[in-house]
């Protein structure tokens, strides 16, 4: 009783009380966004904070809107209600100017890759070089060499996007999210449709990367198990709120029957297994009279 | 009857707000000018694609217009004695009319179809968001190269239309038919004005570039990004650059030469 009453207090306290996270720890800071799609509401008023220098994951079921809130905090899209806040910079009020400016030091893996197909690998990952840094040619060379050498691709420099699998496509954009050396970097499903040996690359890529450059990295995932081996802080979405967060052993250690379901990959719980239909006996039936 | 006008509605403004778009798409290109100078490679790259390998149809189309022009002029003109003039009305209906409508037609059919899906799928594949996210304006690093390109290929390609179905004429005419060289030659020369024809048919084929271009970079810039939205958007592109070109093509004729 003393417990359940301890945590529905901290639940009340203002978001900066509870994490004790000063705004300076703060690399993003999203208050009370409410965004609907249409009439269907994907979030509904939801507060977090991501924290410099951390693997924070975003975790949630399919078409919750976690790609969604990635392109809220980088500007794509914008909150209906709510604020946006990245290094202290509101993103709603930026103009397109200074939102360039900010997203220069933004990274960003798209779940495609998103790689220019009209570009070979050394090319796609030069391009964002070759946009913002007037770098002699020798120097964006070594750069580009250093960058693919990172995510063991430098042999692959001259294939075209066509000639690569979908891991080694993924790191070729993870190595051009990293050529501008950002300070945030966002991974949109890193892991979906990898093979085990991409996936474990990909699982220690994104945890070197964040501690070797000293990155704030966002992930948005639905695989558990790759997620929490390498995230410090979870947050769980679904239907417009937020369901539970913590380190991955607070968020295991939930006695949400939601949550346990979603961490434990239950097939049926809270979350059904069956769409919602009429009985199988109407159904069926219906058919014959028809 | 209320469902049926709430339906109207909703239709008419639906066309006014893609409408809408499509201006601001416009606008957004045409602020990606100067960028797009500093880099002319990005406009050279893409006047190959749009209008290089359109070349061969329309070389081809238009040698056989030309000659069919050529046949077809004969018989007509051999009923009034007026054979000699075949190679006049081979060329005024080509720089006039045929050259600029058949080639956007063509441009339309080849190039704009084109564009419309690589935009389209690099909109399904995420290209243009990457591009957003590393802080490059995708309407001026991708759209401006190839509007321009668009509208400097365009008249290009309808002189060369034009040309190539004036010796398509010749060809039937003079070398097949027997029409005398000299006069197939010197009556076009003589009735051919330079600003009442030749000019008209260049200005024509810049407004068809243009409307083509537009109609096809939009409905990829704008399409649904996925295997059935892109196909739509290029079916749509199609059909809407023949009916602008041959809607325009009447009202510029009237403005032109309605007197």
């Amino acid at each position: 009783m003393a417990t359940a009453q301890s945590k529905q207090a901290s639940v009340t306290l203002p978001r900066e009380e509870r994490s004790g996270m000063t705004d300076e720890q703060m690399l993003a800071k999203v208050r009370g966004l409410r965004f609907y799609h249409g009439d269907r509401c994907i979030f509904d008023g939801i507060d977090l904070d991501i924290q410099r220098g951390r693997i924070t994951a975003i975790m949630g079921p399919s078409g919750t809107g976690k790609t969604t809130l990635l392109k809220l905090i980088s500007g794509q899209l914008h909150a209906d209600a709510g604020t946006v806040e990245v290094d202290g910079q509101s993103i709603q009020e930026l103009s397109r100017d200074a939102l360039y400016q900010l997203r220069i030091r933004m990274g960003m893996l798209f779940q495609s890759g998103a790689l220019l197909t009209d570009l070979n690998v050394f090319e796609n990952v030069a391009f964002p070089i070759r946009e913002h840094a007037k770098l002699p040619e020798s120097v964006l060379r070594k750069l580009v060499l250093i960058k693919l050498e990172a995510v063991g691709l430098r042999g692959a420099a001259a294939l075209m996007p066509s000639q690569l699998s979908g891991g080694m496509a993924r790191r070729v954009a993870l190595a051009r999210a990293i050529a501008l050396d950002p300070m945030m970097i966002m991974y949109d499903e890193p892991f979906t449709g990898q093979d085990p040996i991409s996936m474990g690359v990909l699982v220690s890529l994104i945890r070197q990367l964040n501690d070797a450059s000293e990155m704030t990295s966002i992930i948005v995932s639905h695989d558990v198990t790759e997620t929490t081996s390498i995230a410090d802080y979870l947050y769980i979405i679904a239907n417009g709120k937020i369901m539970a967060e913590g380190t991955p052993q607070e968020v295991a250690a939930n006695e949400s029957d939601w949550v346990r379901q979603f961490m434990q990959g239950e097939p049926d719980g809270p979350v059904h297994y069956h769409y919602p239909a009429q009985t199988l006996e109407q159904d069926l039936l219906q058919s014959v009279c028809h | 009857m209320l469902d049926s006008l709430a339906r109207l509605g909703r239709v008419g403004l639906a066309i006014l707000a893609s409408l809408g778009r499509a201006h601001l798409l416009l606008v957004g290109i045409l602020r990606g000018l100067p960028s797009m100078l500093v880099r002319p490679r990005l406009l050279l790259a893409q006047i190959y694609g749009v209008g290089v390998l359109s070349l061969l149809i329309i070389v081809v189309s238009g040698l056989f217009v030309g000659m069919v022009l050529g046949l077809q002029g004969y018989y007509v003109l051999s009923q009034f004695g007026a054979a000699e003039s075949l190679g006049v009305m081979v060329a005024a209906s080509l720089v006039r009319e045929l050259g600029p409508v058949v080639t956007a037609l063509l441009f339309a059919g080849r190039a704009g179809s084109a564009l419309t899906a690589e935009i389209g799928l690099m909109k399904a594949t995420e290209q243009l968001s990457g591009l957003e996210m590393m802080a490059v304006d995708p309407v001026k690093r991708v759209l401006t190269p190839r509007f321009f390109a668009g509208l400097i290929s365009m008249p290009l390609l309808a002189a060369l239309f034009s040309a190539i179905g004036v010796i398509g004429g010749w060809f039937v005419g003079v070398g097949l038919l027997g029409i005398d060289d000299g006069a197939f030659w010197g009556q076009m020369q003589n009735k051919i004005d330079f600003d009442e024809d030749l000019v008209n048919g260049v200005i024509k084929s810049l407004v068809f570039g243009l409307v083509v271009t537009w109609i096809a970079l939009y409905e990829g810039y704008d399409a649904t990004p996925t295997s059935a939205g892109v196909s739509r958007a290029t079916t749509r592109t199609v059909v809407q650059s023949a009916l602008a070109i041959l809607g325009l093509d009447f009202i510029l004729t009237a403005l032109m030469f309605g007197g």
